[in-house]
């Protein structure tokens, strides 16, 4: 283990709580759909105004979704859990309360692991609970030539979240927007979030302390609402700085909550802890305990997809792949589907495995493009690579191909030919063409028979050009060595 | 043929299914009867769609398709949202308001073929013991117009006793079926929690809220209580999985060999003697019909009462934020932002004992007090649950008082919320068990006014209870009528 990262001779310790919303087609506690975008107030119905008389229904589809990510992370399912009201009054708390969990959460502890450059980190979790999401406040701007007035959206209002509270056990913001990258992989891997943090469909909150190395942990600071993994980045290191300038000032960090303003790139606090309301929180009387029994846990295990790390290591396995190989493949599912689809159709997994790594991934990254998006499929990419380990065509011939599918589509084999890029497997032509090299450079076979190894080099190169890059290096390589020698 | 308005639902529905009279002819006897509002137990009327109801049910009637109580006619309590009717819950905060959708209990008695006459008055969000908290103003005992008829159910209780309708629906949180049952002199039953879906009841206590029928014997309450419950999972989770039962069909048993259990701690000090004689005499008539008496002990009684203002009002300071101007109801005229909106449209819009409720409610859940009032309350009320349960061990049944007193007249106890709250101390411990019980008239005490007998039963025990009431019904001249009525 190495020594935590110090920052000015300051310990940065962070924790999160993410909200992630659950990939249910509707409400948690009512049938209204959870659809993004829709007009204001259409997505609403009688439970999520809160209208006299309407009671809340739990949604299994949100507890199955908060059973898979406990599977996956390695947490306790609880057989009983309880829900809760955490009372305030806000325009878009349409009850006056939100449904939560509060001592008795459905997901206890569990870690999420994850590679920060050559090391393992393994931050552990509290818990993970369900509630439900408040409707949006939608303010017109008097200076706009709005009225002033606060518009209501309640769409939202009854969305599942699940929210997921870690230790504080970060140490860096790398480690954290490590950590988070880590999360958001696993939750859209599983398939229990869309993972979309533009329309809030992931976001974290850190909370962020400094300390002397040793020292008890310092006063926190919570980052609100921080929606994309670069803002987390600028956030965390801000407010760390401005901690640290408070401290060594000689003044106390107050607890807060703070958002970050990416315009300034600043951290500015929304309000302190002494206003911190009392949240009279209480078991909800309209909900039972939640329980969720041995059955019903293994149903959902038998029905989940394979876990990254548990799918890493079969490509390892069964594929002969490194381990880097196996754990870049599985940052997505699209990417691992695909690698596996080509390896099987080629049965060189070696060879799919470091086309996808690389021409793959660097014009997918130039194109700014998801692995969903890849215009070649694994049925050409897997023919593609048979052409080269069959010797039809060079490693080199093989990229212009690749580029040429990418580019206008088409059959890899029609490709090879319409290009003219079919290898040299004629000893003779070759022979031929290498006798005529010889011939032409007697300056460079006198060099090469007085010991220059350039010298061969060079002859290769010049077979190669003759060759319109058709010949096979390998083959050249042997003629001319049996020509020489 | 007796006036039709004295006929009781089981005889209305014989009457109508035999096409002797149709449901509008009903409808409109009863709607004449509602001119001037009567002992302003009405809270909205609204003769047109009665009426149009009581059209459809003759349809049905005459095609064969009729339910079991096609054309009765009925009220409901005004925390019951309805479509047709305006609901306020007795309170200002929701003046005028109209819900998109009826309550399951009002839904499924229209199933059943119910004819609604309009809505009915009640103490604000079900808070009180004699319908004094009523936004709309005080409602008066049809037996002694200068009396309280009880609450929360209290314009219920007074309707069915004026014969105003033949039944009317109630919500029994701490005591507010049994106990204005008791003090109109008619019969009403609050079944085992979960029973009838809470779905479309404004929430006052979730833990403690529940519908029943008033009418005016155990058989009407039977046909009313197998209409109205029935499993609602998808709409409220803590209806309880059974399936609907036909209460009626276990009203023939005989009493012989009834054991009931008559606790000690209902006949302490505080029972006024009227109401012990006449609940002495209704146990002389049970031993002569064959029950015997089984002395049993609830030894926390008394307990039910702090339990009871600890659990219900903590409920109900979230059940009603609600009410906060934003979505429906009330809202404050001026403000100057948002926190004064809140504060003005809820002094405005809540009544005296609904705040004190709401701040009691908020005290007890607070940071700090929470332990020590909500937590032990819940943990007292476990022991009441378990108390009972050692008591059936003993007796089929238990019997005593619903309330310690008769009526008391209008205004005696409006300044004195902690009497008012004591009288509740013999309907508390079932409510807060989660029992069924019921109260049925058993005489009159000083001054001409109606005593009520409360029975509990165990967990979906109903039928039983029922039957208890109907063999005593049967035997005795129970039906009773207020004077003010004849």
């Amino acid at each position: 283990m190495s020594a935590a990262k110090l920052v000015q001779g300051y310990e940065v310790v962070i924790g999160f709580e993410t909200h992630a919303q659950l990939s249910t087609q509707s409400k948690i506690f009512s049938r209204a759909p959870t659809a993004f975008g829709a007009e204001p107030n259409t997505q609403a119905c009688a439970v999520d105004l809160a209208l006299p008389g309407t009671l809340p229904v739990m949604n299994l589809g949100a507890v199955e979704r908060a059973i898979e990510l406990g599977l996956a992370l390695g947490s306790r399912i609880a057989e009983r859990s309880i829900f809760a009201r955490k009372n305030y009054f806000y325009p878009d708390l349409p009850k006056g309360y939100q449904i939560s969990q509060f001592e008795i959460p459905v997901v206890q502890g569990g870690e999420v692991s994850f590679m920060l450059g050559d090391e393992k980190k393994t931050v552990r979790l509290v818990r993970a609970h369900l509630e439900e999401d408040a409707g949006k406040s939608l303010h017109e701007d008097s200076s706009l030539g709005g009225g002033g007035q606060t518009g209501i959206d309640l769409n939202r209002a009854g969305t599942p979240l699940l929210e997921i509270v870690t230790e504080p056990d970060m140490r860096s913001s790398d480690e954290a927007v490590a950590y988070a990258k880590k999360l958001h992989e696993i939750v859209t891997w599983i398939g229990i979030c869309d993972g979309n943090m533009q329309e809030g469909s992931f976001r974290c909150d850190a909370n962020v302390s400094v300390r002397k190395p040793g020292a008890a942990l310092g006063t926190r600071r919570e980052i609100k609402n921080l929606n994309s993994f670069k803002f987390m980045q600028q956030a965390i290191d801000y407010e760390v700085r401005w901690q640290i300038e408070e401290i060594e000032e000689g003044r106390e960090i107050q607890q807060a909550t703070v958002l970050f303003n990416p315009d300034t790139g600043e951290t500015r606090a929304m309000r302190s802890k002494e206003d911190a309301a009392d949240y009279r929180y209480f078991p909800d009387p309209d909900l039972p305990p939640l329980v969720i029994g041995r059955d019903w846990v293994e149903r959902v295990r038998s029905e989940m997809v394979e876990l990254p790390w548990v799918m890493a290591a079969r490509f390892c396995a069964d594929y002969g792949l490194p381990e880097y190989d196996a754990a870049t493949l599985t940052q997505s599912m699209a990417m691992a589907a695909y690698f596996e689809a080509t390896a099987k159709a080629c049965g060189q997994p070696k060879l799919a495995s470091n086309w996808i790594m690389g021409e793959v991934s660097r014009r997918l990254n130039s194109g700014e493009l998801a692995f969903e998006q890849l215009p070649v499929s694994s049925t050409q990419l897997a023919a593609l690579i048979g052409r080269i380990a069959d010797g039809t065509i060079s490693n080199n011939a093989a990229k212009q191909v690749f580029d040429a599918l990418w580019s206008e589509g088409g059959e890899v084999d029609a490709t090879i030919e319409a290009k003219g890029l079919r290898q040299m497997n004629d000893s003779s032509a070759l022979e031929a063409i290498i006798d005529e090299v010889l011939a032409a450079n007697a300056k460079n076979v006198e060099e090469y028979k007085a010991g220059n190894a350039k010298a061969f080099n060079a002859l290769v190169g010049m077979a190669m050009k003759a060759s319109k890059g058709k010949a096979n290096p390998a083959q050249v390589n042997e003629l001319l060595k049996k020509k020489l020698d | 043929m007796d006036e039709l308005h004295n006929l009781s639902v089981a005889e209305l529905a014989a009457l109508l299914k035999s096409k002797k009279v149709s449901a509008v002819e009903v409808a409109t006897r009863f709607l004449a009867r509602l001119g001037g509002n009567p002992h302003n137990a009405f809270l909205d009327i609204n003769s047109e769609v009665t009426l149009a109801q009581a059209r459809e049910s003759d349809a049905k009637l005459a095609a064969g398709t009729a339910g079991p109580l096609e054309g009765v006619p009925i009220a409901h309590k005004d925390v019951f949202v309805t479509k047709d009717f305006v609901t306020t819950a007795g309170s200002k905060i929701l003046t005028g308001y109209r819900s998109p959708f009826d309550a399951t209990v009002v839904a499924r008695l229209r199933q059943a073929g119910m004819v609604t006459l309009g809505k009915l008055n009640c103490d604000e969000f079900a808070m009180g013991s004699a319908n004094e908290n009523s936004a709309y103003g005080a409602v008066n005992n049809p037996w002694n117009k200068a009396h309280v008829p009880g609450g929360s159910s209290g314009g219920s209780a007074a309707a069915v006793a004026a014969r105003l309708t033949p039944a009317a629906t109630g919500t029994d949180t701490g005591g507010s079926i049994r106990q204005p049952a008791a003090f109109c002199g008619i019969t009403g039953i609050k079944p085992t929690y979960g029973r009838a879906s809470r779905y479309g009841m404004v929430a006052y206590a979730s833990s403690l809220d529940q519908a029943g029928p008033m009418a005016r014997s155990a058989e009407d309450c039977a046909l009313l209580l197998s209409a109205m419950c029935g499993s609602d999972l998808d709409r409220d989770s803590t209806s309880l999985d059974v399936a609907a039962e036909d209460f009626s069909a276990g009203l023939g048993d005989k009493l012989k060999g009834l054991r009931v259990g008559v606790p000690k701690e209902f006949f302490g000090e505080g029972l006024a003697s009227d109401v012990r004689r006449a609940i002495d005499a209704a146990f002389a008539q049970l031993q002569a019909q064959g029950a015997t008496l089984v002395p049993i002990a609830l030894p926390r009684t008394e307990l039910s009462i702090p339990v009871y203002y600890i659990i219900a009002p903590a409920e109900a300071s979230s059940n009603l934020s609600r009410f906060d101007g934003v979505k429906f109801g009330h809202r404050a005229a001026d403000f100057a932002d948002l926190t004064d909106m809140y504060k003005k449209t809820r002094a405005e819009g809540f009544g005296q004992e609904v705040k004190r409720r709401i701040m009691t409610g908020a005290y007890v859940l607070s940071h700090g007090y929470y332990d020590a009032y909500y937590l032990q309350a819940q943990k007292i009320r476990r022991m009441i649950a378990d108390d009972f349960q050692s008591a059936f061990t003993q007796c089929d049944v238990i019997a005593g008082p619903v309330a310690p007193t008769t009526a008391w007249k209008l205004g005696d106890k409006s300044d004195d919320p902690v009497a008012s709250y004591l009288a509740d101390i013999f309907t508390l411990p079932a409510s807060l068990a989660g029992l069924p019980c019921m109260s049925l008239p058993v005489g009159l005490g000083e001054g001409g006014m109606p005593v009520g007998l409360q029975l509990i039963g165990n967990y979906l025990q109903e039928a039983k209870l029922l039957n208890v009431a109907h063999q005593y019904q049967l035997a005795t001249d129970h039906q009773q009528q207020p004077g003010a009525a004849a």
